[in-house]
């Protein structure tokens, strides 16, 4: 395969497979609070990492792929996550020349904006019982493992040559 | 090219997701999607298990004799306490089924059972449901009862290829129709959300409704079996002026705790008078007793 090629869209489907079963793996009730969005932080590095393969289109299925798994109303992850795809397309180039801690304050933003929008579907369908600013929570924890997320999926992608 | 422009795919994607909530909210419609992506999401359910189920095969290999021992002696007692239960159940059984057919109604059946292990909790903390490691291969239909040991925990609201999704008895968004076990007080009893908390709507302020009180299901709603404990009232708060008392109870069922769920077929009550078909299904020792 020539360098141009694209190539290792199995390894970005598994590590958006292992990002989903993050996301449903059980936690103490008091923690689950916490509970990173790790789908879109994953899909969010190969945003950032591959703006011209995944983009909008992968955000709307990995979104589904959200519903599905968690039993949600079908289209309000894959509606967030499509919005969260399109802010990193549109941020990717800023986003590879911020320091850490700005880079963290973006994905907060990010994040939150999407997942503002996923309660505000939850909302309109009648099944967000929980005040607003608990999103805030989840979103924290989101920021604050987008590094480690960074550095795991690059060396995840150095190493099986995803391009 | 235009379809290369993220903005414009944006629209394309918001347009659908929009499309997708509204079929999914109103028409069944969407219910295929779900199912063809049930089979990508069921193994990342069952694997979030697997610490789970190895954490059980671990303690399962290293219990001592001792320990299977007295296993084996707590069972088999339970057996003998059951059994003599189930000789009193079988004489009561056909004196129900008799009284009934004296009333011309037709007999409550219990249809087919069907065990399933609890593979995933919602990790969603607005919504109170499972997913059980049983789908539409094995035969789960929506609308199936889900029961516990102790008693009933909820319905099942989707089903996949390989896993289904229940809804608790504890969701806000679920209510059922169950009846005080003492004097047959009819009421609805809603789900609040929190983990171990219903409460019983609409109850008057005058009804015979106290602590301790057991819930079981009329079986009204045609969605759950009649007659399983579902609740245990825990406070009656009778409010000067207000129409209805506040009364909240406390699910049977150890929903936090259980492992393994049963799904229950519910056939729709039936007032209509018994036909020749239920005639058939009667012993033919009752048969002979009506006779008489």
């Amino acid at each position: 395969m020539s360098k141009e090629k694209p190539a290792g869209t199995g390894v970005i489907l598994v590590t958006l497979f292992l990002a989903g079963l993050l996301e449903v793996v059980p936690l103490p009730e008091d923690l689950n609070w916490l509970r990173p969005d790790w789908l879109l932080l994953v899909l969010m590095y190969w945003v950032l990492a591959l703006p011209h393969r995944v983009g909008v289109l992968w955000g709307f299925v990995v979104g589904l792929y959200h519903d599905v798994l968690v039993g949600t109303t079908l289209g309000q992850w894959a509606l967030a996550y499509s919005l969260g795809a399109y802010f990193m397309l549109a941020a990717y180039k800023r986003m590879r020349v911020f320091p850490a801690l700005q880079q963290t304050a973006v994905v907060f933003l990010l994040v939150g904006s999407s997942n503002l929008l996923a309660y505000l579907v939850q909302e309109s369908v009648g099944r967000a019982y929980y005040p607003p600013y608990t999103i805030l929570y989840s979103t924290l924890a989101s920021a604050v493992l987008w590094r480690p997320v960074v550095a795991a999926l690059r060396w995840v992608q150095l190493r099986f040559l995803v391009r | 090219m235009s379809s290369s422009n993220p903005t414009y795919r944006l629209l394309i994607a918001l347009v659908l997701a929009v499309v997708l909530m509204v079929l999914d909210q109103r028409t069944p419609w969407a219910q295929p999607i779900r199912y063809v992506f049930g089979y990508l999401t069921a193994p990342a359910q069952y694997l979030a298990h697997l610490p789970v189920d190895t954490a059980r095969f671990v303690s399962r290999q290293t219990q001592s004799r001792g320990e299977l021992l007295e296993d084996q002696e707590r069972l088999n007692r339970q057996v003998l306490i059951l059994e003599q239960r189930v000789q009193k159940l079988a004489v009561l059984e056909a004196e129900n089924t008799r009284l009934r057919e004296l009333l011309n109604s037709s007999a409550s059946l219990e249809g087919s059972v069907l065990v399933a292990e609890i593979i995933g909790l919602d990790p969603d903390p607005n919504r109170q449901e499972i997913v059980i490691n049983k789908g539409a291969r094995e035969g789960v239909r929506r609308g199936q009862g889900v029961l516990e040991a102790q008693g009933l925990i909820g319905q099942v609201v989707e089903v996949g290829p390989l896993a289904s999704r229940v809804l608790l008895i504890t969701d806000a968004s679920h209510a059922m129709s169950v009846q005080v076990n003492r004097n047959g007080v009819r009421a609805i009893l809603a789900g609040t959300g929190q983990g171990n908390t219903l409460r019983l709507l609409y109850v008057p302020d005058t009804a015979d409704v106290q602590q301790g009180d057991l819930l079981v299901s009329t079986g009204l709603g045609q969605l759950y079996p009649r007659g399983y404990p579902v609740a245990e009232v825990v406070s009656v708060d009778h409010r000067s002026g207000a129409a209805f008392a506040d009364i909240l109870a406390r699910p049977k069922a150890q929903i936090d705790r259980a492992s393994h769920v049963l799904l229950v077929e519910s056939k729709p009550v039936e007032p209509a008078p018994a036909d020749q078909d239920e005639q058939e299904d009667a012993p033919p020792d009752m048969a002979e007793e009506e006779g008489q």
